[in-house]
């Protein structure tokens, strides 16, 4: 990105008082402010964070021995299943979204999101969707225990009554999600400041941009995969009954046509915040600016021919299994582009410790270990024997958890003293960095090893042979749970105002317009277009 | 927020509607659930149904006042330029999600026609599914009868379906006339092609019901006759609400254009019925190709 100079034009005291947040619950409830949408966004996606942990918790502790101990098999279905959906359209999709609420309009030098009251819509229909989903493990028969992915004909003809507020909930998420997609792909279109071209935004921008489109393009498709589990289910069609004509793998099809984007989705927007936060503490520009553009592209554009590689032991014509290999494998060139260049901002560069940086060396040092197991799974033939097994539960933890989740925590303390105006506690910071660090790796990587001996997926029961691995494995589970409340200490504190006040420019090294603000940011950013060269 | 200035940034003030959408939406889906649930187990309709309802006259209530307030701001002047830009812009983005929604259904179908129907009847390497699941199974689109033995007939082209796609290119004119008078300031077109669109589109809806209606009881084509059936009332039945909620749009439009709303250069609204309008169109006209047609 090339240099950013403002006259900086926020808002003089008195229009400061006029425009100021209203008092009280309405604020919250009526807000059609950014910032206080972003800070909802990522508060409620902190809570989901914590429920979905405390799921994990559940699983864990089932997991801890073999046989069966704390929970029916039935209930623990329903905790694999709630985990994942809340993880993922609860936690790490707000949290982007809430990023992305905070921080574009002040990157591109705009007042707030082009769509500021249907970005209040997109926001609190989330909180009633995820209740229902909660609200839904409570009804008769239980909530959804079919697994994340829904797969028919678990969902359809072995399901219970829950499944039809599963499928509305996850309809007002899709909304949601749709909503928020267009608001952000609209505010970086029409709102950048005259002098932000598209070759000059930051990449948290361009990453946001080509994840809004994909967003816009697959979760309909995810609407339209639960409309026919509910008219399967309910209605008697059969889209996914042979007996009636259709099939069950195509519902596989329908789902991976979105899932697969999805799980870009969730780590696009990441890619941005760790190329914005290592040039910063290696004080150097980003190496390689557009072919990180381009990565992210083609990326993107590749997400939708992959989506089978989920589907290689469903049987498929062997020209389709090779065509989704290959297209697969080839996905991991852009990627590995990315990586490349952010080594390559490091290298030479006067390179600090702080915090963000921490989690930022840990996301691209351990998102890529979850690439290679990615690459491992892509490769048809092998990944019959990986398939539903813990190595493939292994690979994405390594991309979601120490990708995309870590992603948000080194962003989150990166900006957290732009958002509130104090420096946070930098002692509880590292106990959390390294406290979750250590006990990530001690949670995630033994799965590898029991995957590839063959421990399936989704069973709340185990063989011996596996049992000293998973004892370790749920102990690091626990250490990283309890890890997550040092965060939440820390946030509470730094939303308090306790701590060191800090200047406009946080960071001695960063970049970009939302630094020439004062911290905290004031209630309204820009009245006028900032002037940019 | 005073008189504006196109230098400036507009930032529309905080409203209570959106919250009020929320909740709708809640209602809609606790009712929806627990009515689908209910309706299947006892074959009778839940206290869903009244929740259903409730959050369905919210949501009408809610958009009413929501849009009420934007036209009030909007004829005050209070919009700038760059605003109506972004609602042009989130219209497009908004019809590009139906778009894909659409999709997903037509991948269903072509799913459906392309490959398990004719792996179901032994296609490729399938020969084994065929002979031990359903031996009599005979591949064939439309797919009249179903594996496991359900009859029906085929939907053809002929008819009603040829008749409404008459109806529906029309109206693609007649909007397109209607929206030519707008930009030339000749009222008098402007109201009477919409008004002409508005009945052929609820023409449209009415042969539309007649058609399901003889599909029930003549040819014996129902929502669970097999896959034919189903992509054919998905397909059609999301189409005919789009068409419903599009023909609402364009009465409401009757109705601001009756009062004097709309210049030549200020018709947000307006310009996003006729584009909802095409983008109507353009999926009748692929429906018509690949369910009656093909
Ligand atoms: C180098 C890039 C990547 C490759 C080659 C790759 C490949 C694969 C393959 C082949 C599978 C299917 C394994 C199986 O079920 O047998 C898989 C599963 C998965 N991947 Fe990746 N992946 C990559 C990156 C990512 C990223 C970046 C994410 C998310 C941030 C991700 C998330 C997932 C998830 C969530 C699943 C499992 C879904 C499920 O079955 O529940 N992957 N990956
Ligand atoms: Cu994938």
């Amino acid at each position: 990105m090339t240099t950013v100079t403002t006259a900086n034009e926020s808002a003089t005291p008195q229009e400061h008082e006029h425009h100021g947040p209203e008092k009280g619950i309405k604020r919250w409830l009526y807000t059609t402010n950014h910032k206080d949408i972003g800070s909802l966004y990522l508060w409620f996606a902190f809570i989901m964070f914590l429920t979905g942990g405390a799921m994990a918790m559940v699983i864990r502790a089932e997991l801890f021995q073999p046989g069966l101990q704390i929970v029916e098999p039935h209930f623990f279905n329903q905790m694999t299943t709630v985990h994942g959906l809340i993880m993922v359209f609860g936690a790490v999709m707000p949290a982007f979204t809430g990023l992305a609420n905070w921080m574009i309009p002040m990157m591109i030098g705009a007042p707030d999101m082009a769509l500021p009251r249907m970005n209040n819509l997109s926001f609190w229909i989330l909180p009633f969707a995820f209740a229902i989903l909660l609200a839904s493990l409570f009804v008769e028969g239980g909530g959804p225990a079919f697994g994340w992915t829904f797969y028919a004909p678990l969902s359809t003809t072995y399901s219970g009554d829950s499944t039809a507020l599963f499928v509305f909930s996850v309809h007002i998420m899709g909304i949601s999600s749709i909503m928020g997609a267009i608001n952000v792909i609209v505010t970086i279109w029409n709102m950048r400041a005259p002098g932000m071209t598209w070759m000059k935004m930051p990449l948290f921008v361009w990453t946001w941009f080509i994840t809004a489109f994909l967003l816009i393009a697959v979760m309909p498709v995810l609407a339209g995969a639960v409309t026919m589990v509910l008219t399967d289910k309910f209605f008697g069609t059969s889209f996914f009954d042979a007996a009636g004509g259709g099939d069950p793998v195509m519902f596989q099809h329908i789902f991976w046509f979105f899932g697969h984007p999805e799980v870009y989705i969730m780590i696009l927007p990441a890619f941005g915040i760790i190329s914005t936060i290592v040039p910063t503490f290696s004080r150097k520009k980003l190496f390689g600016y557009a072919s990180m553009v381009y990565a992210t592209a083609s990326i993107a554009l590749l997400s939708f021919v992959v989506w089978a590689h989920h589907m290689f032991t469903t049987g498929m014509p062997v020209y389709a299994e090779l065509f989704f290999m290959y297209c697969t494998m080839l996905i991991s060139v852009p990627t590995g582009v990315k990586v490349f260049n952010w080594v390559a901002t490091m290298w030479k560069g006067a390179i600090s410790y702080e915090v963000p940086m921490m989690f930022s060396v840990a996301f691209i040092i351990l998102f890529t270990f979850g690439g290679f197991s990615g690459l491992m799974l892509a490769i048809t033939p092998v990944d019959f024997q990986y398939h539903d097994t813990y190595f493939v539960v292994a690979h994405f933890h390594y991309v979601l958890v120490t990708g995309a989740i870590f992603s948000l925590i080194a962003a989150t303390y990166y900006w957290l003293p732009k958002w509130t105006g104090v420096m946070y506690d930098i002692g509880l910071a590292k106990a959390h960095f390294w406290c979750s660090l250590i006990s990530v790796n001690v949670l995630f990587f033994p799965m590898h090893f029991v995957g590839l001996a063959g421990m399936p997926r989704r069973i709340p029961d185990y063989s011996v042979q596996f049992a000293d691995w998973n004892q370790i494995i749920s102990l690091g589970g626990f250490a990283f749970g309890l890890s997550q409340f040092i965060f939440l200490a820390l946030l509470i504190k730094a939303c308090r105002k306790q701590g060191e006040p800090v200047d406009a420019k946080v960071w001695d090294g960063a970049e970009g317009l939302e630094w020439e603000v004062e911290s905290p940011a004031p209630y309204h950013t820009f009245t006028k277009p900032p002037k940019i060269d | 927020m005073a008189e504006h200035d196109s230098s400036q940034y507009y930032v529309p003030a905080q409203s209570p509607w959106p919250i009020v959408g929320a909740v709708a939406l809640f209602m809609i889906a606790v009712g929806a659930g627990n009515l689908v649930a209910h309706l299947s187990r006892t074959g009778e309709p839940g206290w869903g149904r009244y929740v259903l309802i409730a959050g369905i006259v919210t949501i009408l209530a809610m958009m009413f006042g929501w849009f009420r307030d934007q036209i009030k701001e909007s004829r005050a002047g209070l919009h700038n330029e760059q605003l109506g830009v972004s609602y042009r812009q989130g219209m497009s983005w908004f019809i590009f999600s139906e778009v894909m929604f659409f999709a997903a259904f037509f991948g269903a179908l072509f799913y459906a026609r392309m490959i398990s129907v004719p792996w179901l009847g032994g296609a490729g390497n399938n020969e084994m599914t065929n002979v031990v699941l359903w031996p009599q199974f005979e591949a064939i689109w439309p797919l009249v009868t179903t594996p496991d033995g359900t009859q029906t007939q085929a939907m053809g082209y002929m008819g009603l379906p040829l008749i409404n796609t008459i109806i529906l290119l029309l109206s693609s004119i007649t909007i397109h006339f209607a929206h030519v008078g707008l930009e030339q300031n000749k009222r008098k077109q402007l109201f009477w092609m919409l008004f002409v669109t508005v009945l052929l589109g609820c023409v449209f809806l009415f042969l539309q019901v007649e058609e399901y209606i003889h599909a029930y009881q003549d040819l014996g084509l129902k929502l669970d006759s097999g896959v034919y059936g189903n992509t054919f009332y998905l397909l059609t039945g999301f189409h005919g609400m789009h068409v419903t909620l599009g023909t609402l749009f364009l009465i409401v439009m009757l109705f601001r254009i009756r009062a004097g709303h709309f210049t030549v250069d200020n018709h947000f609204a307006f310009q996003s019925s006729v584009w909802y309008w095409h983008f109507v169109d353009v999926v009748w006209l692929c429906l018509f190709v690949f369910v009656y047609v093909l």
